[in-house]
């Protein structure tokens, strides 16, 4: 029993239910939201250390006991991503204070925002499969809202097909749901993989498994990824990095702790099934990122490329390819923030996101330029930065249990990150300089902050990997091992 | 008469998928709010499609319905028809932003 667990779900909702009310005082509805984040973040840190000494937590929502009741479960994997989400949440948030704009902030910018990270949050922390719809469908909701907040037509057409591609994956959740229901009887995470692991994963199960990864391959982005750079590169910015650092990664989490948790008997059909996805998801991914001349599409790309990479740690099964999975997906949570708002930026100075009409920045934000840099060499996996340590222990995994081919797609998708990012900043930051100071659209007034913050997070995630090693071996140890989740369910 | 639920289920996704493939906006909508009923549909007969009285501690009777899929598909209606009033509202947007309906005419172009 842990009280805390429930506090990441409750906080941010209770705040931006409040916030509705003080639709007309800015001030407050700012003030509010970086405390109910800041808390937020604080509680995930507690609830690392608790897990560190005591092993997974669980809450029995009402006192109703698993399987009957519906179990929050947070371990290791879970807290360090509300941990990951906590500070880029922080970070678009200042960011979205001098950026999003006064209309957008009196329609309830903070509520939604709120909102969204509350499902995100909850879809960690859930230990129940249908729990874990409502979440999903929570935080869908409040994206359906934001990415048309402001209302251009480019926003309306892209949330349309956003919204209904959204509505087909979670009917077929339902549907998978339905089959798991009716063949178990239990929608209990845990006790799921007891039953499955009782009667056997047979070809039914398996298919249903694969009805699942369908659905959270689309809200991932792996291979189902054709919905993803129209409708993350139309709303502003703040709101764009979110949904390029969070939602893509909640699907990702799904589909761990669905294919650690309950279906995974049968590896050498569901695992390498991902696999062949996730290469698929690379080279295109790749394809597109050095193909485009528009930044944001070259951005939204790399969500994709780095979305097949974390798979691959997972279709290893190793524990050293779990924890580079698990290293990489807390980097790229930071990263693709960071990289989203330094490329807003870049737009938002400029009033173009045509490469080739855009040159020479760094005379007048150098600052600008060489956090970019930072970001884009983290991104690719130079050392000491965060990405490198991901990276590494990925492959090294994926080596280790035979799959050459995949490991060396990965390694093959770290060119095409480091080609596209240095064709940006290239043409971006270097170059005649075209725009005076008194001809730019806009200043960083305001805006270089959250972006020296999430810097600053990526670099020390580098640097200080040594601290944070044996949180992440943890809880790769822990995915590896349903055995320690059941317990701490059924305790 | 699980069997016959399960083939009225069939037939009702396939309206839906026939009308999500139509270019018109509201039968896309109508299309996508038919699938969300066929699948609550499905997960009531997930639960099997028993006689028998409500699962309560004192009720005498042979047989208990499964209350599990009912509570589900209570939640399930309810997300299904926030989102259609969602995507309604924002369909009659872009019908009055755009002045069409007309999901051809709604692609975009790189120049923008």
């Amino acid at each position: 029993m842990n009280n805390l667990l429930i506090a990441p779900v409750i906080i941010p909702l209770l705040t931006g239910m409040v916030l509705i009310i003080f639709q007309k005082n800015i001030m407050l509805q700012r003030i509010l939201s970086l405390v109910a984040l800041l808390a937020t973040g604080v509680i995930a840190v507690l609830l690392m250390n608790r897990i560190k000494d005591g092993g997974i937590q669980s809450i029995q929502l009402g006192g109703w006991e698993a399987p009957f009741g519906i179990s929050f479960v947070g371990d290791m994997f879970s807290a360090l991503l509300l941990l990951a989400t906590s500070i880029v949440a922080i970070g678009c948030l200042i960011y979205a204070f001098s950026s999003i704009g006064r209309k957008q902030e009196k329609l309830y910018f903070y509520p939604l925002f709120l909102f969204l990270i509350t499902g995100v949050n909850g879809s960690f922390l859930t230990g129940d499969l249908f729990n874990l719809y409502v979440f999903f469908e929570l935080f869908l909701v409040a994206s359906y809202v934001l990415i048309a907040l402001g209302g251009t037509q480019r926003q309306l057409r892209e949330s349309l097909k956003y919204i209904f591609t959204n509505i087909i994956a979670s009917a077929f959740f339902l549907i998978g749901i339905a089959y798991l229901y009716s063949m178990t009887g239990t929608l209990n995470l845990a006790h799921l993989s007891l039953r499955i692991a009782e009667i056997g994963q047979d070809g039914l199960i398996t298919t249903v498994a694969l009805l699942f990864l369908i659905v959270f391959a689309m809200k991932a982005g792996l291979l189902l990824f054709f919905w993803l750079p129209g409708s993350y590169s139309v709303p502003p910015t703040a709101i764009a990095a979110i949904f390029a650092a969070l939602l893509t990664k909640v699907g990702i989490y799904a589909i761990f702790r669905m294919f650690t948790l309950i279906f995974y008997h049968e590896p050498q059909i569901t695992h390498l099934f991902i696999g062949i996805l996730a290469a698929i998801t690379m080279i295109l991914g790749g394809l597109g990122a050095i193909g485009f001349w528009d930044l944001r599409k070259i951005l939204t790309y790399n969500v994709i490329i780095s979305v097949g990479f974390i798979m691959a740690g997972l279709v290893s099964f190793t524990t050293t390819g779990i924890a580079g999975s698990i290293y990489y997906l807390i980097h790229d949570i930071l990263i693709k923030a960071l990289i989203f708002i330094i490329g807003g930026t870049i737009v938002h100075l400029t009033g173009t996101s045509d490469l080739r009409k855009i040159s020479g920045l760094i005379r007048l934000h150098p600052q600008l330029g060489w956090m970019f840099f930072l970001a884009a060499l983290s991104m690719v996996g130079i050392p000491p930065l965060s990405g490198f340590l991901g990276k590494v222990f990925t492959t090294q995994g994926v080596f280790e249990s035979g799959y050459y081919w995949l490991g060396a797609i990965g390694l093959l998708a770290s060119l095409f990150i480091l080609y596209s990012m240095i064709k940006l900043f290239m043409n971006a930051f270097w170059g005649e300089t075209i725009l005076s100071e008194d001809e730019e659209k806009g200043t960083t007034k305001g805006l270089l902050f959250p972006i020296a913050l999430l810097t600053v997070a990526s670099v020390a995630m580098g640097i200080g990997a040594e601290a944070i090693t044996g949180y992440v071996d943890q809880a790769a140890e822990q995915l590896l091992n349903p055995s320690l989740y059941i317990q701490a369910v059924f305790e | 008469m699980e069997t016959l639920m399960v083939i009225l289920v069939g037939i009702l996704i396939s309206i839906g998928t026939y009308l999500i493939l139509s270019k018109q906006l509201l039968r896309i909508v109508l299309g996508a709010s038919i699938v969300g009923h066929s699948v609550n549909l499905l997960i009531i007969t997930s639960g099997g499609l028993k006689k028998g009285s409500a699962p309560l501690l004192g009720e005498k009777a042979a047989g208990f319905a499964d209350a599990i899929p009912q509570a589900l598909i209570l939640t399930a209606i309810v997300i299904n028809f926030a989102v259609t009033a969602v995507v309604l509202v924002l369909s009659y947007r872009a019908y009055k932003s755009f002045g069409t309906d007309d999901m051809e005419q709604l692609r975009g172009n790189e120049n923008e």
